[in-house]
């Protein structure tokens, strides 16, 4: 079996890129960065690819909006090309930057007749907050969270905070198993507050896929928890072999194997 | 053509936390409470547009439906006015522009974003608004000054926008200016100095007369200009860099480059006894300091200040202090990448009543904010962690707040070295040209007054990061295909710096009207001197400009050729064929007159321990021990900065090892940062900080000493090998004209020099800020003047081979032991004891380097070997606040015995000796966590070094201090962790 091949997106204010596309490569992928003019000028490169991942980072400033202005290049130019990669049924991943990206894109969740069902807003907190959070994962559905029940990952980001446009719009993408990623407490049950919820998401969401579970984006970083000395207690806790994000990672390499 | 305006306001329903977070700010600086306030933003766009197009974009780039709503409307119509909430009434309308000239990424971006969309127009600008009720109309002009806008960046509109069109520049007609310099006698000379901002002395000017007066010319305006930059205080260090003639209890000592003979001459020092094992590669040389950091790679370091700046605009200021220092490790060697990020901040007391600051002064609370802000907003979109800092407090930073921002690069091992050559091109990267920044570098050389806002405004800026993220993307290409033989940074002097430098040892001519503007009307002068931000010099051969230009243009990058270097020895410019200016490389470089400063330093005697009054402190009774430890906790310099902290990235680039908050909540102090610079390897960087401004006050001597042990012993507390240390000097001191200032700071340098050498931890850069004071007059029209505490920050560089060695200062497992290492001495002055308890006198903790050196290299191998669960240094606050700080890291208790504890205190000590262990700060101690297995080894690895075991970890949640171990012993202090924890973090959790 052929190894995989990853495109990682880059746009001028992206920064997750390199880890990133170390982390692919660590999951067995072969990965390579690309500039998105690149892709304007020829399209046709992510014929050669089974995987997209826009990674996290400002692309172009997060000027306007958080990844709006990337969303808008992808919407208005390359928004063919995108919809037949995922007709192909290639996987496309969106960490934080790469999450606002895709929903503001179209790419994550179909338009209705009112527009986009959700996006991603100011945080609460009206900040920008780098801190770790605990996640939950419903695993049914998206092809990344393949076997993954909980995960610890950091969240660093100002707009993160999960908003759909009413509640029927929440209602069906959770009914429909969308809300697949969610922040979690030191002990289930309870509602969640900030810091638990970093960014006063709806439903405490941190993570969606599309209807098929093969596009999904989340707020976390699971690039930033791949090796055991990423985490903020690795120096309290024995001695581990790979970091709680790696599985996401591996599950998109697996998945063409 | 049309000025149109799009509104974005908060969708129905949903709450303007963008109004309440101004009107929070208002009441937190008393300035108005129960005020209703709503704010909107909104984008002016000029062009050929109609309704429908405007509409268009507004839903499709400028807003999201679902959480926004939008009003779109020519500028002036009605509807722009009206207010939000129409239950407020009839409120205030005020808008918040940009001034024409200062820059808006927002708006650029937005530009950039309309043209993708095949929609012309010819310029954009943003901008906010705020409809507020409740306030008296008559102080709103007022309100919007000190709450919504900064004066020097941006203009305030009271009611309705009446505005036609948004200025974009008109076009320059060129003229040559001859400044009559030869004819001008000293008062002249000296006039022309202070009012043409050139902050020359006399006998500089009167050098720069006679040098004309034997050309037979007068110079030009822009000869003049080249000149004040390159011989400031900010680009020369004329001052530290220079002849001194110094005096102190030990005799007079004569310096013909203070510098090169104390801070300089402790490396060399340090490189002769490391022989071959040498591994500093490039040292005070380049932008940064370069040190050998594997096999493949070495690492740059360097510590910039941004004071003046930040003062007058705190947002601004900082925001282009971090761009402006991340770019000295792009133009170090062939270009650096940036890895990590370190900031320290110096600022008055943020409760500082609002009524009592001097004219021309913002509130420091309103400084930290912004500074915060603008360090957070570039640093974060570099996508560069910034993973060590320090904030310290005290009155005298009113007027003069210090912002360090710091810059660590990671350097290919075969890319140190560059060397631009005749016949290659001059290219200027990035940014565009303009206004700002105007004199940035004789301004950073001058002494602050409550004028300074509105002499030196155009000395403010904003930087915009993502330009400097794409040059860097390109840069790093470039570097590795080889395209250039030279890069460095556009920094204070704009290209009069740059190209000066780089054509020092061969010579330039420089095109001016080609430099791309961002507004017409530049003059060749504004044009060479610009400080405009995020823009690199390199230094291109012909060969390669095709592909260099290709490889910029396909990530958007503005490259133009603006010269050649020429082996002519002279710096030539041009403008439209005209010759503007003419200089010898030599007259520049090497024409400043020396001159002869004479610096004292009287030691003051030590006096007792006492409170102001001078009478002597009653012994703290039983209960007073908690008490006094929580308001150390509770001081500003001690409390929890974690506010400050998470709003930045530290994780960015994947290699976070030690990050700034560390234990079970993930909100302990950590004495330092660790990072993997390479992703695939395991060798480690090390980063950490020492200062102590309090300690000056005493002994600036001593000062240095202890904040060069702190920052080393910082880093050995993770785990740094301390032989592999590079440390930076970055000071700040007041006028150093007034010879008892400056021999305070050579007094400091003395002892870089000592304890670097002792400690084998050589500097490798540095700079200086000198003439850090603020005048005013006030209420009675007295000149006053605050001149800040000398204020030395030392960073620390370090390295660990393998990550996995490293340790944090959180207590780990009730069981283990607990040791202090190193020897507690009667050292009160200048101690956060005596700090919270309005003391004054009391002896400076003072170092033992030989000792320090020792205690760090067995505490290394007790860690390396890995005895070691929890490592954390004493600083301020001592024994009892590390402990502290240990055990609510941990979520842990601890029980302490005294009398074990190594110390040297006389019997006659004022206080008593149970609180000189508890408070004091002397130096080169720390405390470790060992599990009991270990404990032989842990002891023997520390023979020869003073230690104890003084307690051990529990699981009780009380920090228990006694006497002795023995339970039956006097009781001294006893807290739960977590009321220590929140006396620690309530302070500044904002």
């Amino acid at each position: 079996m052929a190894i995989p091949r990853v495109l990682v997106l880059r746009a001028p204010g992206t920064n997750c890129d390199q880890e990133t596309a170390f982390a692919f490569e660590r999951a067995g992928g072969r990965a390579e960065v690309v500039h998105v003019n690149r892709l304007l000028d020829d399209p046709q490169i992510p014929c050669d690819f089974q995987v997209l991942c826009i990674p996290g980072g400002f692309s172009f400033g997060d000027d306007v909006a958080a990844g709006k202005i990337l969303a808008n290049l992808i919407r208005h130019h390359l928004g063919a090309v995108l919809a037949e990669f995922k007709a192909a049924g290639k996987l496309i991943l969106g960490i934080c930057n790469g999450f606002q990206v895709l929903i503001k894109s179209g790419l994550l969740l179909d338009d209705g007749n009112l527009g986009p069902p959700a996006t991603l807003m100011w945080n609460d907190s009206g900040k920008y907050e780098d801190r770790w959070v605990r996640l939950l994962a419903e695993p049914e559905k998206c092809v990344f969270l393949r076997g993954i029940d909980g995960l610890e990952l950091p969240v660093a980001h100002a707009e993160g905070k999960f908003v759909a446009r009413d509640p029927a719009a929440l209602a069906r993408l959770q009914d429909q198993q969308q809300l697949c990623l969610r922040y979690a407490g030191s002990e289930n049950g309870s509602p969640l507050s900030y810091p638990d919820n970093p960014n006063g998401s709806q439903a405490d969401v941190a993570g969606v896929c599309d209807p098929s579970g093969r596009v999904f984006g989340m707020m976390p970083h699971p690039e930033r928890h791949i090796d055991p000395t990423h985490h903020p207690q690795w120096t309290r806790r024995p001695p581990a072999e790979s970091g709680d994000g790696l599985q996401i990672f591996r599950n998109a390499i697996a998945y063409f194997q | 053509m049309t000025l149109w305006e799009i509104d974005i306001h908060p969708a129905q329903g949903l709450p303007d936390s963008a109004g309440q977070r101004v009107a929070a700010d208002a009441a937190d600086l008393g300035l108005g409470r129960n005020l209703a306030i709503r704010a909107a933003h909104g984008y002016l766009l000029q062009g050929d547009l109609d309704r429908a197009q405007v509409e268009w974009l507004a839903s499709q780039l400028f807003s999201d439906s679902v959480v926004e709503r939008t009003v779109v409307a020519p500028v002036g119509d009605a509807v722009l006015s009206q207010t939000p909430d129409p239950a407020a009434g009839s409120p205030s309308l005020i808008h918040v522009l940009r001034k024409p000239g200062v820059m808006d990424p927002v708006a650029q971006s937005a530009a950039q974003a309309i043209a993708d969309f095949n929609v012309t127009v010819d310029a954009v600008r943003t901008l906010r608004k705020y409809w507020i009720t409740g306030l008296d109309p008559a102080t709103v002009p007022q309100f919007g000054s000190k709450i919504l806008a900064n004066d020097s960046i941006e203009q305030l509109v009271m009611g309705p926008l009446e505005l036609t069109e948004l200025h974009v520049g008109s076009p320059h007609q060129f003229q040559l200016v001859t400044v009559p310099i030869r004819e001008l006698q000293d008062d002249a000379l000296l006039q022309l100095s202070r009012e043409g901002q050139l902050y020359l002395t006399l006998v500089e000017m009167q050098t720069i007369r006679q040098f004309y007066r034997d050309l037979g010319r007068d110079p030009t305006d822009i000869e003049l200009e080249t000149l004040a930059q390159t011989w400031s205080e900010h680009c020369s260090h004329k001052t530290l860099a220079g002849r001194i003639a110094y005096r102190d209890d030990r005799g007079e000592q004569h310096f013909e480059n203070m510098l090169k003979e104390t801070i300089f001459a402790a490396t060399q020092e340090i490189r002769r006894r490391l022989g071959k094992d040498d591994w500093c590669v490039s040292v005070f040389k380049d932008n940064a300091g370069v040190v050998r950091f594997d096999d493949d790679y070495h690492v740059v370091f360097k510590v910039e200040t941004h004071n003046h700046p930040s003062a007058l605009e705190p947002y601004g200021g900082a925001n282009t202090g971090i761009g402006g220092v991340i770019r000295d490790p792009m133009g170090t060697g062939m270009g650096a990448k940036p890895v990590c990020n370190t900031d320290v901040f110096c600022f008055a007391p943020p409760d500082t009543p609002a009524d009592q600051l001097p004219p021309g002064v913002l509130h420091p609370r309103r400084v930290m904010k912004g500074v915060v802000s603008g360090v957070r907003d570039y640093g974060n979109r570099m996508g560069i962690p910034t993973v060590n800092g320090a904030i310290y407090f005290d009155p005298r930073y009113l007027g003069n707040p210090l912002v360090y921002c710091g810059n660590v690069g990671l350097l290919p091992a075969d890319k140190a070295e560059k060397q631009p050559r005749a016949g290659d091109w001059i290219v200027a990267i990035g940014g565009r040209t303009g206004r700002d920044g105007i004199h940035g570098a004789t301004f950073s050389s001058a002494e602050l007054t409550s004028e300074s806002e509105t002499l030196s405004g155009g000395a403010v800026q904003i930087g915009n990061a993502i330009t400097e993220k794409m040059v860097l993307d390109v840069l790093i290409q470039a570097r590795d295909r080889g395209l250039y033989h030279a890069v460095t940074d556009c920094g204070a002097g704009g290209f009069s710096s740059a190209v000066g430098e780089m054509g020092e040892e061969i010579g330039a001519e420089v095109w001016l009207e080609r430099a791309p503007l961002k507004y017409e009307g530049l003059t060749y002068t504004e044009i060479w001197i610009s400080e405009a931000q995020e823009r690199m010099v390199l230094s291109v051969p012909p060969e390669h400009w095709e592909e260099f230009a290709e490889l910029c243009r396909s990530e958007d990058v503005e490259a133009t050729i603006i010269g050649r270097f020429e082996s002519t020895g002279c710096l030539e410019l041009k403008y439209d064929g005209h010759t503007v200016g003419q200089l010898s490389m030599e007259f520049l470089h090497d024409g400043r007159p020396p001159v002869v400063r004479s610096a004292v330093f009287e030691p003051p005697p030590v006096q007792l321990l006492t409170g102001i009054d001078g009478a002597p402190r009653p012994e703290p009774q039983d209960d007073d021990a908690a008490s006094i430890l929580r308001a150390i906790l509770g001081s500003l310099n001690v409390a929890s900065k974690e506010w400050v902290i998470r709003q930045y990235d530290h994780e960015v680039q994947g290699g976070s090892v030690i990050k700034p908050l560390v234990g079970v909540a993930n909100d302990g102090p950590s004495d330092a940062a660790v990072l993997r610079p390479v992703i695939s390897s395991r060798r480690g960087l090390v980063v950490a900080c020492g200062m102590n401004p309090h300690y000056g006050d005493l002994d600036p001597y001593h000062m240095a000493a202890s904040a060069i042990d702190e920052a080393v012993r910082n880093a050995v507390a993770v785990g740094a090998d301390p032989q592999r240390i590079a440390l930076l000097d970055n000071f700040c001191w007041g006028y150093t004209d007034r010879p008892e200032t400056l021999g305070s700071l050579v007094r400091a340098a003395l002892a870089c020099h000592d304890v670097a050498v002792a400690l084998g931890t050589p500097f490798v850069s540095g700079k200086d800020s000198l003439n850090n004071e603020f005048s005013y007059e006030d209420e009675q029209g007295k000149r006053q003047t605050i001149s800040i505490p000398p204020s030395l920050l030392i960073s620390a560089l370090g390295q660990v081979e393998d990550v996995r060695q490293c340790v944090t200062m959180d207590l780990k497992q009730p069981g283990n032991l607990i040791y202090l290492v190193g020897t507690t001495r009667d050292e009160l002055g200048g101690s956060h004891f005596a700090l919270v308890g309005g003391l004054t006198g009391g002896q400076v903790p003072v170092l033992d380097p030989r000792m320090a050196a020792k205690t760090y290299a067995a505490i290394h191998a007790a860690i390396r070997n890995g005895w070691v669960r929890a490592c954390h240094d004493l600083s301020e606050g001592g024994l009892a606040v590390a402990l502290a700080e240990m055990a609510f890291a941990g979520g842990c208790g601890a029980s302490i015995g005294l009398d074990a504890a190594p110390h040297q205190v006389e019997a006659t000590a004022a206080p008593s000796l149970e609180t000189v262990l508890m408070f004091a700060e002397s130096n080169s101690r720390l405390l470790c966590e060992v599990s009991p297995d270990d404990r032989q080894a842990f002891e023997a690895s520390l023979d020869g070094v003073p230690h104890a075991r003084i307690g051990q970890v529990t699981d009780d949640g009380r920090l228990t201090i006694r006497t002795a171990e023995d339970p039956q012993s006097r009781l001294i202090l006893q807290a739960d962790v977590y009321e220590l924890k929140e006396a620690w973090q309530k302070p500044l959790r904002w």
